[in-house]
């Protein structure tokens, strides 16, 4: 990777006249959904810096998760982030399932993937929603968002919740999708079967759409590896990446899944935000086959292989040992780490990685060389969610730098190491 | 073809519900009492589904203080009552994610359709279950 592209020093040495100018944006703005800090070098209309200052929606809810017990914890993982409701459930009942070894049903599992597709699904139109209105194109934002309401009507319908499902438990799921509900599914899906073609068309075949996003916020194929990108910021770049496709888990292992990339739709890579919009578009495609699948091949038995909650807190007291659960989230990869000890309610340790953390980086090539106007649209390609994101915060008491480079971490890690170590 | 959408919508009955009336009332008593006299009509909500989970009931005969609904409730809205070993649940912090019914070994705890819960008070008689 050309490493003057990415150049986070923003004061101009070299030169005696000053010829570029800063702008800061953040951290509460009204092109930003969410608080994050950007300050842009800017040469005339052009971006030729940009430093990007995360931490302004940090909640301490791992801290808030290591005093409560696991099924409490549960509840407050859905709320890390509203759109990703199920997501971080799904990765943290994995990884205590790991942990404890609790064994999941196949059904379960099946429902499982079920809502999780679902809400890819209503992840992906609120996206698309929220792009065109950074286009400025509204008449487009409240056309996809009233095809979004049929999706989140059906999570209603399947989990008694509009958002924040609270449908798995640790050893399978809480409610069933009896026949009547699947009969409900199946209209929902058909109705999207219908319109994804028009959908496609109001993004892929107009022509503002494609004057305002086709080599805008560029990521390249070396850039989203170089940069670890995940989810369809790394597909739209040509990156075939996706854990559903790599390692296979709940009932996608029975699936042929495949990562989805511009070249899917017969286009050559670019990786602009043009991509990004062909990819999550095809997706909510792949989500209604998936969806599919597992509503035809969906197999009986128990929803549950701990039915009585109150034993399920007694095994997840014993359980000791750590595990890690991921699952690929609208955004991209979810990880959660859990480490439990015989004895204790609460986990010892909860480590939650989000994508927007591992997609945070690649706004810096994005942005490079593209115009102010273009700063909204940018921002949003990758779907960006602050409150996924702010997982850890540095107070220096000291009142010193609370800023610490890779060398400082990596040698703040290796002395814990070795004070745990004795 | 999105112009060709937007024609035919405009053709489309409108999908917001106008409830509880169409235009905010100068006073809210005053429309209550109108509603109550005949004078005046609320618009119904939107049908909910058949297993909303919506505002918890509970059966308080049935209930043995056995306190297991206070364990797993993630935002703390059962209160025990050690006098009379019974529980008092505040709505008004409830996620409704109805984890207290699943556990509650004698079925005191339900799930109901109800959800207007809307109140300025958190401490009013409808937020308050006991």
């Amino acid at each position: 990777m050309d490493s003057d592209k990415i150049n986070l020093e923003l004061g101009c040495t070299t030169c005696t006249t000053q010829t570029t100018y800063s702008v800061p944006i953040g951290p509460v703005h009204p092109a930003l959904k969410e608080p994050i800090q950007f300050t842009f070098r800017l040469s005339g209309e052009r971006i030729v810096g940009v430093d990007i200052k995360p931490g302004y929606a940090h909640r301490g809810i791992e801290y808030m998760g290591m005093k409560r017990n696991l099924i409490q914890v549960l509840y407050l993982a859905e709320r890390i982030c509203g759109i990703c409701s199920i997501s971080h459930p799904l990765a943290l009942t994995q990884a205590v399932e790991n942990a404890a070894g609790i064994e999941v049903p196949p059904r379960a599992q099946y429902i499982r993937t079920i809502i999780g597709e679902l809400e890819r699904i209503h992840s992906h139109l609120l996206w698309a929603g929220v792009a065109a209105h950074e286009l400025g194109f509204d008449t487009l934002l409240h056309l996809v968002w009233k095809v979004r309401e049929k999706v989140m009507d059906l999570l209603e319908q399947l989990t008694g919740n509009r958002v924040d499902y609270a449908i798995p438990i640790y050893g399978g799921v809480r409610r069933d999708i009896p026949d009547e509900k699947a009969g409900l599914a199946y209209e929902a899906l058909s109705y999207y079967k219908n319109l994804l073609q028009d959908m496609i068309n109001a993004f892929l075949h107009d022509k503002s759409v494609a004057m305002r996003t086709s080599n805008v916020g560029v990521l390249t194929y070396d850039d989203a590896v170089a940069l670890c990108a995940v989810g369809p910021t790394a597909r739209a770049s040509g990156v075939k990446k996706d854990v559903r496709q790599d390692m296979p888990y709940l009932a996608y292992a029975d699936m042929d899944i495949r990562a989805i990339t511009p070249e899917d739709y017969g286009k050559p890579v670019v990786g602009d935000v043009f991509d990004n919009i062909v990819v999550r578009l095809l997706e909510v495609d792949q989500s209604i086959k998936i969806i599919e699948y597992c509503l035809e091949h969906m197999p009986g038995g128990e929803l549950t292989s701990i039915p009585k909650v109150a034993a399920l807190l007694a095994v997840l007291k014993k359980a000791d040992g750590e595990g890690i659960g991921r699952h690929e989230a609208p955004r991209g990869e979810v990880f959660h780490y859990i480490r439990l000890e015989a004895g204790v309610e609460a986990p010892v340790a909860w480590k939650v990685k989000a994508p927007t953390y591992s997609n945070l980086m690649s706004w810096v090539p994005k942005f490079m060389g593209d115009e102010i106007a273009d700063i909204p649209i940018i921002a949003a390609s990758i779907d960006p969610c602050m409150c996924c994101l702010d997982r850890a915060t540095l107070v220096d008491q000291g009142g010193g730098e609370a800023v610490k480079l890779k060398e400082e971490l990596v040698k703040l890690s290796r002395e814990k190491t070795r004070r745990m170590c004795g | 073809m999105i112009f060709a959408t937007l024609i035919k919508q405009l053709l489309h009955k409108p999908a917001t519900n106008p409830f509880p009336v169409k235009y905010m009332p100068k006073s809210v008593t005053g429309l209550l009492g109108k509603v109550a006299r005949g004078e005046a009509r609320i618009n119904p909500p939107v049908p909910v589904p058949t297993d909303l989970r919506g505002k918890l009931t509970y059966d308080r005969d049935k209930c043995i203080g056995c306190q297991l609904c206070i364990k797993v409730c993630p935002a703390n809205v059962i209160m025990f009552k050690p006098d009379e070993k019974k529980i008092r649940i505040h709505v008004a912090r409830c996620t409704f994610c109805h984890q207290c019914v699943d556990i509650c070994p004698t079925g005191a705890l339900g799930l109901s359709n109800e959800f207007l819960l809307a109140d300025t008070d958190r401490f009013s008689p409808n937020l308050i279950v006991e």
